[in-house]
């Protein structure tokens, strides 16, 4: 089965649960006094759900591949290939961008992001750190400025137990 | 309307205003420049700078002049190194990479400085005459009549998303408006479909999926592809030559500058069009009415047919602003991106824009002038210089770019979990990206979702039920139109099949 009916399956499961809540879940917490209403906080989720199921099916049954011709434009990627591409850097990169995430506020802005970045260029093959090193430093420390003196946001720059 | 330019002008002559316009034309340029990077991507990395400003006139100047940059930058990359950075001007390197190839890239750059310059300022005379004429009009429209308006921009763009995507897109955009009503709803301070997750409650920031949606996926597949960004190779943009145009090439390029930027602007106001049809549309109408010699030309470094793209898609840039100021309806994920920053910087665009905050509203439209005058100043003589950029390793490039979507994400909100959600939505971008469901819908039926529910609820409490329907004949009308907008290219996708197949069966 192709990718994009797989999509859509997964699309109909999402209205599926969508629906669930709006049309089972959802009006139990209504206040009587807003049941008087000709629209309640569920109208547009049970339209949405039903026009989302409607579409998804017609996706699933209707959807069909792509011309080759088309699939070998320049740069982009084909799913047949999927192989080819550096699979591995992305998702190397995407657990990176967690790790980001989860550290950002125990590291600290400063270290989570010099550690972000030189990683991230090391991930792609960077390896004159001479070069990395300093530049990533100055980006996140200019950032860092930008951030907390210009714009005003607060971002706490070393880690808590240095504040 | 001269008072609506006086406005304007004190409110964008500035010296904070000016500087805004600059640096959003040189980050556009500069960014717009790398290839992969589009002015949608750009856009959401700058919002949290914009809603930093807290002015929204200076806010939604600096925006626009991102996005104007980006479209320029994209230019000097197509012409360049034949690598676009956005698709808007892909049409630009089919002659004008050819015209750097003979050595001819000052010249090539010139003239898609001033056809931009030409299609953008001419774009913004348009949009001075139509806007306000249209807000007078739309002043009319009670909650039905928008309700209607907004599904047949939904529609719209779903229905010129492209042959046998109409359902794919259709699908986005539920899932763009499935995505609006988590959170708490602006009907009743109920949390809806929150699964009991604090951080839920005020819904997903735009913000982040705008990032998760266009700046991620992006970033993830230059890593994937490397033949994607065909940047850090070249040499030729060392030696930009020969800036001069002469007399009659000027005036070969006139006509054509004055038709595509009536046309671009146009296509660019019509919802789902855009950019990148204007330009496409433009090259091809361009080629259809060159003569004899001037059309073998075309494809081999025509002037023609790189000026007919580069006016078209500033003209149309310039253009999509229509239903975004004056309906508050955005035409494209560029504007609907836009309308969002506005929204978050307490402005609601619509046509009471004009009668509220006129002051925004002309300083926009100044600043468009504006912002085309620095586009040419700035780069004319700095584009030697600035296309230095092209040669950034992207081992560089592709951790910065992850940090700014990172960054921009987490800034709005301040708050690691947004983060989080980021990578979650953009490996579902991603895979959407994969199986060629277009992203502009989601994010657009994401932010018009509020609006929509919000009269759609007051219509039905006006009418006591779906009589708004029946008793407002232009609601009708809209609605059926949007009905016909998706069924009318499904059905002919449908019987252009069943031919096809019939033919296949014959033989």
């Amino acid at each position: 089965m192709a990718l994009d009916r797989w999509i859509a399956l997964a699309f109909i499961a999402l209205c599926c649960v969508y629906g669930y809540a709006a049309f089972f879940t959802m009006d139990d917490q209504l206040p009587p006094i807003l049941r008087r209403n000709p629209v309640w906080p569920s109208t547009f989720p049970k339209i949405l759900t039903i026009l989302g199921m409607v579409v998804g099916l017609v996706v699933l049954f209707t959807s069909k591949r792509k011309a080759e011709s088309d699939a070998a434009k320049d740069g982009a990627i084909d799913l047949n290939r999927l192989g080819d591409y550096h699979i591995g850097q992305a998702l190397a990169l995407l657990g990176l961008m967690v790790t980001y995430a989860l550290t950002l506020r125990p590291l600290g802005f400063v270290g989570s992001t010099i550690a972000f970045l030189v990683i991230g260029a090391v991930i792609l093959g960077e390896r004159r750190f001479h070069i990395l090193i300093p530049v990533t430093a100055v980006a996140a420390g200019s950032i860092w400025y930008l951030v907390q003196e210009v714009l005003g946001i607060f971002l706490r720059p070393w880690p808590g137990i240095f504040m | 309307m001269l008072e609506g330019i006086l406005i304007g002008l004190t409110a964008a002559v500035t010296p904070f205003n000016l500087i805004m316009v600059v640096m959003g034309c040189v980050i556009g340029t500069l960014i717009g420049m790398l290839p992969g990077l589009g002015p949608m991507s750009i856009i959401a990395i700058m919002i949290p700078v914009a809603i930093g400003i807290g002015d929204p006139t200076a806010a939604l100047i600096l925006l626009s002049g991102v996005y104007y940059g980006a479209i320029f930058g994209g230019s000097t990359s197509s012409i360049l190194l034949n690598a676009p950075g956005v698709a808007g001007t892909v049409a630009t390197s089919f002659d004008g990479y050819p015209m750097a190839r003979k050595g001819q890239a000052g010249k090539a750059l010139t003239i898609a400085a001033t056809a931009s310059f030409a299609g953008g300022t001419i774009g913004a005379i348009l949009l001075m005459i139509f806007a306000p004429a249209l807000s007078t009009v739309a002043l009319l429209f009670h909650s039905a009549e928008y309700f209607a308006l907004m599904v047949v921009g939904l529609s719209a763009i779903a229905a010129f998303a492209g042959t046998g995507q109409v359902a794919k897109a259709l699908m986005m955009t539920i899932l763009g408006l499935m995505l609006g009503t988590v959170g708490e709803g602006a009907l009743s301070n109920t949390p809806r479909f929150t699964f009991g997750m604090m951080d839920l409650q005020s819904g997903f920031s735009f913000i982040t999926l705008a990032m998760a949606m266009f700046a991620l996926p992006e970033a993830l597949f230059l890593v994937m592809n490397p033949a994607r960004a065909a940047s850090g190779s070249s040499d030729d943009s060392g030696k930009i030559t020969g800036m001069r145009i002469t007399r009659s090439e000027a005036r070969t390029i006139a006509p054509v500058v004055g038709r595509q930027s009536l046309q671009g602007f146009f296509i660019g106001v019509l919802p789902g069009a855009g950019a990148t049809i204007a330009s496409f549309l433009g090259y091809a109408v361009e080629r259809n009415i060159a003569k004899g010699a001037e059309q073998e030309e075309f494809g081999k470094g025509s002037i023609k047919g790189l000026a007919a793209p580069e006016t078209a898609n500033n003209a149309a840039c310039t253009g999509s602003f229509v239903p975004l100021l004056t309906l508050g309806i955005p035409g494209s994920g560029t504007t609907a991106i836009l309308l969002g920053a506005l929204l978050a910087l307490n402005v609601t665009p619509g046509p009471r824009l004009m009668t509220d905050t006129p002051e925004v509203f002309w300083a926009v439209i100044i600043s468009m002038y504006l912002g085309n005058l620095v586009l040419l100043i700035l780069n004319l003589p700095l584009i030697p210089y600035i296309a230095k950029i092209l040669t950034i390793p992207r081992t560089f490039l592709i951790p910065f770019i992850l940090f700014f979507t990172l960054m921009g994400s987490y800034l709005g909100q301040n708050n690691s979990t947004e983060l989080l959600i980021l990578v979650g939505f953009g490996v579902v971008a991603t895979i959407l990206r994969f199986a060629d469901f277009p992203l502009a819908p989601l994010l657009i039926g994401f932010i018009l979702g509020t609006m929509l529910e919000n009269n759609f609820a007051r219509a039905m409490q006006l009418y006591r039920g779906f009589d708004f329907i029946l008793e407002r004949p232009m609601t009708m009308g809209l609605l059926a139109l949007a009905v016909i907008l998706v069924v009318l290219p499904s059905y002919r996708g449908y019987r252009a099949r069943k031919r096809a197949e019939g033919v296949a069966d014959g033989d």
